[in-house]
């Protein structure tokens, strides 16, 4: 696929965005896209039939510390009836790093960006369930960001909460008991 | 033990303390519960190639109502030791842990936040057996010793 013409097409779609090809080592088509301007992108993408990015095959982000902006997002994007694949990258500043959720667009974002948003601490707005993923839920700070103490020695925890409330499990008793006798 | 031959009738003479002690350890019903690759050494050390089962320790139950042993087999992340400890809390006594390999022992080469840097901080552990991943005979051996400590145990 043609970088070029790729931005220029989607140029022509969405006036006024920030797009631009980059150069890179391999031959797959890289694009850098704007933070604000995303989830547009990401629609058209999908949408239009010369694109047709119906499969997001993954969806990570990179800490770049030192440098800013610190953080990128990717988006590997396939295109199943264009048999094409597609790079597709969101610059992050260092300070409130967040984008607009793409789990509308691809239901397969849902998890990965809960774990983009657990290990990066990069917010997805609008998101329909922005819980940690991988991490305990009382877990504090990002562990794959640069920054993050990675041979911190807490004591671990060998209990842990009621996952429902007093009241659910109360329920839940007298409904077992009820549906026992059946 | 001891086979009494002044009678005509075979009696064997014990005590009960013994009579238990053999009971215990003749029989250990681990739980099954594996955490990483030393799984796959535990599973390797209950089948036909090294047969546990020459020891006692052969049947792995699926509750851990059942169980006398929980074989620690791999790194516990923090996530997990909750449910490990419900686990070992779940088990009737008596009940003897098992921490197999550096991982479990020590938190091994994952020195890091997720890790628990040896489940001796979750759970009181008997025998630690070395090695990344332990090879089924150190497991065997693991097994053996505890044998020896349940042998050891006094019932009051």
């Amino acid at each position: 696929m043609d970088a070029a013409a790729l931005v220029a097409s989607l140029q022509e779609a969405v006036p006024g965005a920030q797009i631009e090809s980059a150069p890179g080592i391999d031959l797959q088509t890289t694009i850098y896209v704007s933070q604000d301007d995303l989830p547009a992108i990401a629609l058209l993408l999908r949408d239009r039939p010369e694109f047709a990015f119906n499969f997001l095959a993954e969806l990570t982000a990179v800490d770049y510390l030192p440098r800013e902006p610190r953080y990128e997002l990717v988006y590997i994007l396939v295109s199943i009836a264009n048999r094409l694949r597609l790079r597709m990258k969101v610059r992050l500043p260092a300070a409130d790093p967040h984008v607009g959720t793409v789990s509308a667009v691809w239901p397969a974002a849902n998890w990965l960006e809960r774990e983009v948003w657990d290990l990066f601490g990069i917010a997805f707005d609008d998101h329909p369930d922005p819980r940690r993923l991988l991490m305990p839920e009382d877990w504090e700070g990002f562990p794959l960001r640069k920054d993050y103490p990675v041979q911190i020695r807490m004591t671990p925890t060998s209990s842990e909460a009621l996952q429902v409330t007093e009241e659910e499990f109360r329920a839940n008793l007298m409904k077992d008991r009820l549906t026992r006798g059946r | 033990m001891g086979l009494e031959s002044d009678f005509d009738i075979p009696v064997l003479t014990t005590s009960v303390e013994k009579m238990v002690q053999w009971a215990r350890r003749s029989s250990i019903w681990p739980v099954t519960f594996g955490l990483a690759c030393c799984a796959i050494e535990m599973m390797a050390m209950s089948c036909s190639r090294y047969d546990v089962a020459r020891f006692g320790a052969e049947v792995f139950r699926g509750s851990p109502r059942q169980s006398d042993l929980m074989i620690v087999a791999g790194r516990l992340s923090r996530k997990m030791a909750p449910a490990l400890r419900r686990i070992y809390d779940q088990m009737p006594e008596p009940k003897w842990v098992i921490s197999m390999g550096a991982c479990a022992s020590v938190g091994g080469v994952f020195d890091n936040y997720a890790i628990v840097q040896g489940v001796d901080q979750i759970v009181p552990v008997d025998v630690y057996v070395p090695g990344c991943p332990p090879r089924p005979e150190s497991l065997i051996y693991g097994i053996v010793q505890l044998q020896r400590k349940i042998d050891q145990q006094k019932l009051s």
